[in-house]
Parts: structure tokens; C-alpha cells; sequence
């Protein structure tokens, strides 16, 4: 059977879409077990911390990254490199605080609510996308750079765009040798 | 690839975090598995809509079972199912001799008590994948030595 040039890419966007379904059914299997937004959200915050830990493995392998030495060039590699991807998407990335350790990654097109159209009205605080802010955070915490990850918009819950915030966070003891 | 990782990954943690809150939970160890199987089922039809939007119209059972051991396989798991039998009476059994969701775990008869847990949703997914097609179905999974297994599709007459 012959297959048509274009059957790469759509399988390639068939595996996308097995991972956002997948994804789907889980929150929408955590609504059912939790009551409260904050449980399904802390648990899917918790889930991602355990595949960020891995994943930053399978990131270092098939990415080509130098070591970062500035915490923008983290926070670029996170949006340009990472992103890219694993989600195939490239979040703009701005700096918000004078300290340079503060930046948001604005997302205009998240594919993980693909399928989405908007939170019913009993999960008004139900925080969809929180495995992506637990991955950060674990995966930075692999490569040494305590950080803190939430949203700070979503647009599934009325805002104009979804906005990822990363504060790394300074460490107590001066580290001897850096690493990314 | 990139895309197998990040698939593999949320699939284990879904399967630990399941049995974890299990554990800590009433202790109803037996609805994790039917949790995990109903989730595939969902992720299964919404697949297989999506996949077979431009596909020929299926000619019969054995072209739809056909069609989930290469087309769809290779799709979600990079590579075909190795063997297709049937009794040509409505019981399929597909053998993977190195299923990917089972490929970390390990290469033996090590840790098999836990190998179910990793594929009732996959169990899931064919069945709702079939569902879609119009075909009512069972399916059950068998492990004997890791990474092989196998899946049993029983057709259900409506």
C-alpha cells in the first residue's frame, strides 16, 4: 500500500494527540477521585515533578545544549529547546524582575487543551495544565537550580494568554562548580 | 522519539500515582486497573476517529483488527504487532515480542506480578479504538516473559 508524502507528519501529530488525550483522561480521572481543585492540582503538580526528574535525562541525550551560564539562558533553552520539542511549541520568554531571576513564558498556542474548550463550572480553579509546571521544576532540580514554577495566567480560566513563572530561587551555599 | 518519551513517562507516573493513591486509599486495588482500562478506552476512540479520518472504509473484521496491528501500532508504539492469530470465530490474539510500555521494566520473568498494571491501558485503547470502528469487544492481556505479551480480542456479537 502506498502512503501519501504527508503520512509522517500526520503520524507524527497522531502521537501528539495520544499524549494530550492521554493527558485529558487523567485530569478528568483526578476530578473524579478529588473532590477539591487543590488536591487534583497538587497531584498533578507531584506527577510532573516525578517525569521531570526523568525527563531532563531524555531532554540532555537529545538535545545538543551547551552548559547555561545565566539563568535567561535557562529560562531561552526552556522555551526555545524544550518546548519545542516536546510540545512543539515556542513560548516567548520575558525577564520581570530586576534580580534576573524571575521570567514568564508566554504560551499562545498550548497544546495541551487542544481538545479543551473551556473547565466546567464546579472546577473554576482546576489549574489544566499544572503537570507542565511540576516537569520544569523537577527537571531544573536535576540539573542543581532550585526554582519555583506556577501559572500566572490561564487561559482556559478567562485570561488573555497562559503564562508560565519561573523564580529560580538563590541558593543558601555558594555552589563550587555550576552546572547548567 | 522525543514524543515516545514523554508519552512513556506520563504513562508510568499514571500508573503509580493510580496504585499509590490506592494504597493510601480504601485499598480497592482492583479498581485501578478498571480506572486505567476506561482511561484508555476514551484516549482509544478519540485516537481512532482522528487517525482513520481519510482511511478507505474497512472492508471486514479482519481488515479492522489488520489495520490496528500495523497502521495504528506502529502510530502509538513505533512498530507493528509481530503476530496476528484468530480462530476466524471472533477471538484475535496479538503478540508483541517487545512491547514498548514493558521494555524498561524488564527483559525476563523479573517483576511480572507488576506487568499488568502497564497494560490495562493499552487494553483499553484497543477496545475503544474498536468501539469506534463499530466493534463491541473484550480485551484481556497476557504476560509470560518480558518484553513479549499478548492481547486477546474477543468480539462481542451485538
Amino acid at each position: 500500500m502506498s502512503r501519501p508524502p504527508g503520512r509522517k507528519q500526520e503520524n507524527h501529530k497522531i502521537s501528539r494527540d495520544l499524549f494530550v488525550l492521554t493527558y485529558g483522561a487523567l485530569v478528568a480521572q483526578l476530578c473524579k477521585d478529588y473532590e477539591r481543585d487543590e488536591d487534583v492540582n497538587s497531584c498533578l503538580d507531584r506527577m510532573g515533578y516525578s517525569i521531570g526528574i526523568r525527563l531532563i535525562d531524555d531532554f540532555l541525550a537529545h538535545s545538543d545544549v551547551k552548559k547555561c551560564r545565566s539563568y535567561s539562558e535557562t529560562a531561552d533553552v526552556i522555551a526555545q529547546v524544550a518546548f519545542k520539542m516536546y510540545l512543539g511549541v515556542t513560548p516567548s520568554v520575558s525577564c520581570c524582575s530586576a534580580a534576573g531571576n524571575e521570567f514568564s513564558l508566554i504560551l499562545d498556542k498550548n497544546p495541551l487543551v487542544d481538545f479543551v474548550e473551556e473547565l466546567p463550572a464546579e472546577r473554576a480553579s482546576l489549574c489544566y495544565c499544572n503537570l507542565l509546571c511540576g516537569v520544569i521544576r523537577g527537571a531544573l532540580e536535576m540539573v542543581q537550580l532550585a526554582a519555583e514554577v506556577t501559572f500566572l495566567q490561564d487561559r482556559l480560566r478567562g485570561d488573555a494568554v497562559t503564562e508560565i513563572g519561573i523564580t529560580f530561587l538563590r541558593k543558601a551555599e555558594d555552589r563550587k562548580h555550576k552546572r547548567k | 522519539m522525543a514524543d515516545e518519551a514523554i508519552f512513556l513517562l506520563l504513562h508510568n507516573e499514571m500508573v503509580a500515582g493510580l496504585y499509590r493513591a490506592a494504597e493510601q486509599g480504601e485499598g480497592e486495588n482492583g479498581r485501578c486497573t478498571t480506572k486505567l482500562e476506561s482511561m484508555g478506552f476514551r484516549v482509544g476512540q478519540g485516537l481512532i476517529e482522528r487517525f482513520t479520518k481519510d482511511t478507505a472504509r474497512f472492508k471486514d473484521e479482519l481488515d479492522i483488527m489488520k489495520f490496528i496491528c500495523k497502521d495504528f501500532w506502529t502510530t502509538v508504539f513505533k512498530k507493528q504487532i509481530d503476530n496476528l492469530r484468530t480462530n476466524h470465530q471472533g477471538i484475535y490474539v496479538l503478540q508483541d515480542n517487545k512491547f514498548r510500555l514493558l521494555t524498561q521494566i524488564s527483559a525476563g520473568k523479573q517483576y511480572l506480578e507488576h506487568a499488568p498494571k502497564y497494560l490495562a491501558f493499552t487494553c483499553g485503547l484497543i477496545r475503544g479504538g474498536l468501539s469506534n470502528l463499530g466493534i463491541k469487544s473484550i480485551v484481556t492481556a497476557e504476560v509470560s516473559s518480558m518484553p513479549a505479551c499478548k492481547f486477546q480480542v474477543m468480539i462481542q456479537k451485538m
